[in-house]
């Protein structure tokens, strides 16, 4: 867009909204989260923060928004220099952010979470109102009286929007919106950052994907190791330069199929027939389920976060008991829920949950490299723990598997995402398993970590595991996958070879849209 | 300004030198509250120490007095390991007391060896039942130990109670003196668990049980299968249940571990101690209660309860003999307040680094900031 660029250029009519210069926030232990970025947020426009994990976007957005307070630097709104002391003097100058994971009362209503922080009388009405009025210009529509814990993500994404709103924040900052989001949520988004724009409010778009950025912001600043690699506009940057800039080297953009040596083979290693189980709150999650992975095969498994795939990688994995249907693991039929006897099995899983349920965040790298092994020998003989075989086959694995840590005995707490994952990767590799289920191993990991966790997965595929591979991302599906099934509502509603997939039909069906399958094979 | 910083690694020195330093702190405010009220804290230290640990007799009564702590401390720590809250040593303390004593008024004729196996053996199967009681509901009903354990307190201290005075049981003296005055049946004295006599201070068999389950318990925790469960459930229960491990039964027979450590404690109070099942007494010590705050200053380290629990006992013991005008009755009480108060602020310097930042504003609501990810 031409014309906002040249809104940008002419800025010395009017201030820009937000103005920071050299924004330098140090951690303990030498980190260095930002260093000397300038940034300058137009009225009226979306900015991109582009950047990896860890290239200090975040660091620098909690500065704007009181929670940090930088070494150095100056943050002007408007013109008028600010400093914040907390996050109240943030709000108070109009600043607004949705945080990646939420902050939300969950049994509270939605009013009454748009209410929160607010003083004196207020009244449940009202606010029932206000959030009505401001979804319905906005977009943004929500029942401002259902509880918090029943709605799906996109729309508690909604709610913190609309508290923002309802803040008059005149600035809103959005931490990696669309990681919980389907294609036509984030579509909606971007409709009601639109809206918003149009009205002269601002915002900050935090990414590191880089077709959102490209549909959705006028200008981006991209950080690499908490440094300004300088500001763009969108329109004129090719994506591949974009990309250069994020990760300071040449990478492939396209999700092209990550290279295979083997085909999938004839043999089935899981198979899974009408599987039914319940959700949490006692809903039927899955309705009838029946899939089979070969040796050899990355069976992709895409659909929008919600539908069933959390349920149905813990009901294989013994974690969830089910309501019917069966699930074998290599020949073996696994009856009850019982995790034990799905690794004895031949069952590797990595959880969606990676640091909570995966592993034991407190507990050293050593003990949760152990965490499904301890119990036999070489790691134990008898009652007994053999402390100096984990040690040495911590010392291993974090070798081979380029675990980046102080030492075995750092906790996993204090781990990167990509190092999480690779920790667990490890232990789930080592048990030399038949069969890996994988729920969204690559959500919320920089690319460099994306791409070592994919080439993971697709060398275990050629050694002759059979991958399930749950995830709401779709290039990651196609660019994994041998075969792609769609579910929807606790059901497949199709299998499709990889070589056959088309993206759009794809999205349709992860939508329920199955109209175009009438009178085809469905 | 100052600021916190969270450690990601707690260096070793750190374990030893901030409990030390807490110790010397919780001693400085002691002497600074008794400079205040006109005591020259010095030597109200030293006759502490003298009373407490050096002079003749006084460690023999310090070890009597830090026995029953050693194992309520001890069943404190096992449980609150794993984030259960067994608020019920002193519950189990006493049915162990009544388990043990009914053992030794049955054996007590036989050899001793033959007693005290059977003493100790009933006093730890009472308490452990007694902790199981809430050690199944907590695991299969999902309730919560606190409120169970905490209740269960009361029923056997009116369990002990009726037994003694309130029934014609087989606890209850009934000839002689106890036909006037409720009393427990003593055990005869070929039942007084035996003692060795070190020429200065003597120490009873209770006190050696206690510091090999001490031991055991270290082992247990730091080398077996059955310590990693318990150290994966208490840190995230969902990772345990990921990894395969039978939550609900680590927490029955963890609870049912703590119970039985108390009761043990039990049978010593009366093997050792008091010869008969006395439950006034024993309510009036309350050494479930001591042995929660024993097992916090241990930092739930088995072995530190064994030291703590000198300590502890050592005061009591102290505050007992020196009780009187010149010596402020409420002083021992108000050292063991200062002495967990600043142990558990202590914990604060060995999480976290303080350091001096210079800016120019001082900033009151700095928040304490997460420690920055190990990148990759």
């Amino acid at each position: 867009m031409p014309e906002t660029a040249s809104v940008v250029a002419s800025a010395g009519g009017r201030p820009p909204a937000l103005a920071a210069r050299h924004i330098t926030k140090r951690f303990p232990g030498g980190v260095v989260a930002n260093e000397a970025v300038d940034l300058d947020v137009a009225a009226g426009e979306i900015h991109a923060l582009l950047g990896e994990n860890g290239a200090g976007k975040s660091t620098l957005s909690n500065c704007f928004t009181g929670l940090y307070r930088p070494d150095e630097g100056t943050i002007a709104l408007d013109g008028v220099p600010v400093e914040f002391h907390s996050p109240r003097d943030a709000i108070e100058a109009g600043i607004g952010m949705v945080h990646q994971h939420f902050r939300l009362v969950e049994p509270f209503t939605v009013a009454e979470n748009v209410l929160l922080g607010d003083h004196g009388r207020v009244r449940r009405s009202e606010a029932e109102a206000r959030v009505a009025e401001l979804g319905e210009r906005y977009g943004l529509e929500v029942d401002p009286s259902a509880r918090v814990w029943q709605l799906s993500v996109g729309q508690q994404q909604r709610v913190e929007i609309i508290k923002a709103l309802s803040r008059e924040a005149r600035l809103l900052i959005l931490d990696e919106p669309t990681a919980v989001l389907t294609p036509q949520e984030s579509e909606s988004l971007f409709e009601v950052l639109r809206r918003m724009t149009a009205e002269g409010r601002s915002v900050i778009f935090i990414s590191h994907k880089l077709d959102e950025v490209r549909a959705v912001a006028d200008r981006v600043t991209v950080l690499r190791d908490g440094r300004s690699e300088g500001t763009h506009p969108v329109a004129g940057t090719a994506s591949r330069d974009l990309a250069r800039l994020m990760v300071g080297r040449d990478i492939d953009l396209g999700s092209g199929p990550v290279a295979r040596n083997e085909q999938p083979a004839d043999d089935v290693v899981l198979r899974v027939e009408d599987l039914r189980a319940d959700g949490d709150r006692g809903q039927a999650a899955l309705d009838g389920i029946s899939l089979t992975v070969h040796a050899n095969e990355v069976l992709g498994v895409c659909g929008v976060s919600g539908n069933g795939q959390r349920e149905l990688a813990e009901v294989i994995a013994g974690m969830r008991a089910r309501t019917g249907g069966t699930v074998e693991v290599a020949g073996t039929t696994l009856t009850g829920a019982d995790p034990r006897k799905a690794v004895a099995a031949g069952l590797a899983h990595v959880p969606e949950d990676r640091l909570h349920t995966g592993l034991s965040p407190s507990l050293s790298i050593e003990d949760n490299l152990a965490l499904t092994a301890y119990r036999r020998p070489p790691l134990s003989s008898g009652p007994f723990l053999r402390r100096s075989r984990f040690r040495a086959r911590a010392v291993d694995l974090m070798e081979r598997y380029d675990v980046r840590a102080p030492g075995p005995t750092t906790p996993t707490r204090v781990l990167s995402g990509g190092n999480v994952q690779k920790v667990l990767l490890a232990r789930e590799f080592s048990s030399d398993p038949k069969v890996l289920v994988a729920a969204s191993p690559t959500r919320g990991l920089d690319v460099g970590a994306i791409e070592t966790v994919r080439t993971l997965l697709a060398e275990a595929a050629d050694r002759g595991v059979g991958v399930l591979l749950l995830s709401e991302d779709l290039d990651e599906i196609l660019s994994l996958s041998d075969r792609i099934a769609v579910i929807y509502e606790g059901r497949i509603l199709a299998v499709v070879d990889r070589a056959d997939a088309d993206v759009e039909e794809l999205g349709l069906l992860m939508g329920g849209d199955t109209s175009h399958l009438d009178g085809a094979s469905a | 300004m100052i600021r916190l910083e969270r450690r990601v690694d707690q260096p070793a020195w750190l374990k030893v030198a901030v409990p030390a330093g807490s110790v010397l702190a919780a001693l400085l405010a002691g002497a600074v509250m008794l400079s205040l009220t006109g005591h020259d804290a010095l030597d109200t230290y030293q006759r502490i120490l003298e009373r407490g640990f050096t002079s003749q007799g006084a460690f023999t009564a310090t070890l009597t007095a830090a026995t029953p702590l050693l194992f309520t401390g001890l069943c404190a720590a096992v449980a609150f390991r794993m984030r259960i809250f067994n608020i019920g040593g002193e519950g189990q303390l006493i049915m162990g007391a009544v388990g043990a004593s009914a053992a030794g008024l049955a054996l007590g004729d036989g050899p001793l060896f033959i007693t005290v196996v059977g003493m100790v053996v009933a006093g730890a199967a009472c308490g452990a039942v007694w902790a199981a009681i809430a050690g199944a509901l907590r695991a299969w009903a999902n309730t919560n130990e606190i409120i169970t354990t905490l209740m269960l307190n009361y029923v056997a201290a009116n369990l002990a109670t009726y037994l003694v005075f309130g029934s014609k049981s087989y606890w209850r003296k009934l000839d002689g003196t106890g036909a006037m005055f409720p009393q427990g049946k003593p055990l005869v004295e070929g039942a007084h668990w035996p003692s060795v006599d070190f020429g200065n201070f003597t120490v009873g068999f209770g006190f050696f049980l206690g510091t090999a389950i001490a031991i055991g318990l270290f082992v247990l925790f730091r080398s077996t299968r059955f310590g990693f469960q318990v150290k994966v459930i208490g840190d995230e229960p969902r990772a345990a249940r990921y990894a395969g491990m039978h939550t609900k039964r680590t927490i029955f027979g963890l609870m049912a571990l703590s119970g039985a450590i108390a009761g043990i404690g039990g049978a010593s109070d009366v093997g050792d101690t008091r010869y008969v099942l006395d439950p006034k007494a024993l309510q009036q010590a309350g050494y479930g209660y001591a042995g929660i705050v024993v097992a916090a200053l241990a930092r739930l380290n088995p072995i530190a309860v064994v030291f703590v629990a000198i300590l502890m006992g050592g005061l009591a013991n102290a505050g007992r003999a020196l009780q009187g005008p010149d010596f402020p009755a409420g002083l021992v009480g108000t050292l063991q307040g200062l002495l967990l108060v600043f142990t558990l602020a202590g914990e604060l310097f060995a999480r976290y680094r303080v350091r001096r930042v210079v800016t120019e504003h001082a900033d009151p609501a700095e928040p304490i900031e997460p420690a920055p990810a190990v990148t990759a």
